[in-house]
């Protein structure tokens, strides 16, 4: 299979198979679905200890169709690169089982607990020494698997188990990290940001990161009903609207002689072209159990403002560095 | 006076997951199921792509079909279908 599109990828056999025991509604299996189908052929994936780990490998049961390792929190990215070693290794001696394969795609599956906060330093190294896998961050914003605690990825003003919004605090105090940044200043090939609303754009990136030659890093936005208090349908939806209203904007970004080159893609470029379609952050905010404290019993026009800043201020960053 | 423990030859394989999850149903999560219009559907195969269960399949004739035993009843389907064929339907 080399060329994709809609059609043909749905006869693809799955890479996760049914019967797994994440959550109804949950966006984790949508994402890793759309991915594994994207592959180019022989793939090995490992997963960080997470929501998707554990429940697609609950004993004596596997969902997974391909080969896969399970290791700790931190060292998602030092497995891969492992995985990916060893691959070349064996095609040196020209021996070994995976000696016959032209192509591996080494993939990295890891919460944002297992890369904000966690495994950071096990990413960086990889990414430092240059392997050539694909690392994708399954971003659902706090550590849902033991119970919805903040992450370095939780947003601001979000009620997590650990940031309780209340009297003395709002939710969370702080502002969630510039993951994307802080991997493109690594001077890898390729940085993307997913979003499971457009299958197609999910699709094509992931295939262009196991093109590149080289660490690639996808960064995927997950819904979680349960951590973020919405109902299991709006998954999809939600995720559109994160989209819409330039909270989580997707583009690419690759390497050019040096230099980092970022591209809109589709559903932003169409944004930056057309600034009035861009929602406000309110309606993204108003849908989820986890702000509503921003609603209630007051409304608190001072948060939603800064909120609505942050966004603004971080779009206005993203356009000048596309150049739009 | 030591005895000879078993070495890593004989002990039987662990931490080993021997069953695909295909074999864990998990139709019985949901309370209502998706009943697909197949007059109205136009085959953009979008359920597919959005079922978090790998539950709606594409039939050879490009048609979605849901797998009853896996879907947990989320309602993604139905809720994203472009043409609004596909209804949650409260199982018996």
């Amino acid at each position: 299979m080399s060329e994709l599109n809609l059609k043909q990828a749905s006869r693809k056999p799955e890479g996760l198979a049914s019967g797994h025991r994440l959550c109804a509604g949950c966006a984790h299996s949508i994402v890793v679905r759309m991915i594994l189908k994207a592959t180019r052929g022989p793939t090995i994936a490992t997963s960080a200890t997470g929501c998707l780990e554990v429940a697609t490998s609950i004993m004596p049961y596997s969902s997974w169709n391909i080969p896969w390792i399970h290791n700790a929190f931190e060292n998602a990215a030092a497995t891969a690169s492992g995985i990916e070693a060893a691959w070349q290794a064996m095609r040196k001696k020209g021996k070994g089982p995976l000696a016959k394969y032209e192509t591996l795609d080494v993939i990295a599956f890891a919460g944002d607990g297992g890369t904000y906060d966690i495994g950071l330093q096990a990413l960086s190294g990889a990414l430092e020494r240059g392997h050539d896998f694909t690392y994708v961050l399954l971003d659902n914003e706090a550590y849902m698997n033991t119970g919805i605690q903040r992450s370095g990825g939780t947003p601001f003003a979000a009620a997590t188990t650990t940031s309780p919004a209340g009297r003395v605090i709002p939710g969370k105090k702080e502002w969630k990290k510039p993951i994307d940044e802080i991997v493109i200043a690594h001077g890898i090939p390729y940085v993307a940001t997913l979003n499971a609303a457009w299958p197609m754009d999910v699709m094509r990136k992931s295939r262009k990161a196991f093109e590149v030659d080289g660490p690639t890093f996808l960064h995927a936005f997950i819904g979680c009903p349960r951590g973020w208090r919405y109902p299991m349908e709006k998954t999809i939806s939600l995720s559109r609207l994160a989209t819409q209203t330039c909270m989580f904007p997707l583009y690419e970004c690759t390497l050019e002689e040096g230099r980092p080159v970022y591209k809109l893609s589709g559903p932003s470029a169409a944004i930056a072209r057309r600034p009035a379609s861009k929602k406000p952050v309110e309606e993204y905010l108003m849908s989820q159990g986890r702000f509503q404290h921003l609603f209630r019993p007051e409304k608190r026009d001072d948060l939603l403002d800064s909120i609505q800043a942050w966004v603004d201020h971080n779009w206005e960053i993203l356009l000048e560095k596309a150049g739009v | 006076m030591s005895t000879r423990k078993p070495g890593s030859k004989e002990l039987p394989i662990g931490a080993v997951v021997t069953k695909s999850s295909m074999e864990y149903e998990t139709g019985d999560w949901g309370v209502e199921k998706p009943q697909i219009d197949l007059e109205k559907c136009t085959q953009c195969t979008l359920c597919h792509y959005f079922c978090p269960e790998g539950a709606i399949t594409v039939n050879d004739d490009g048609y979605p079909e849901v797998q009853n035993n896996y879907c947990k009843g989320c309602g993604i389907c139905a809720e994203e279908c472009p043409v609004k064929c596909i209804e949650m339907v409260r199982m018996k």
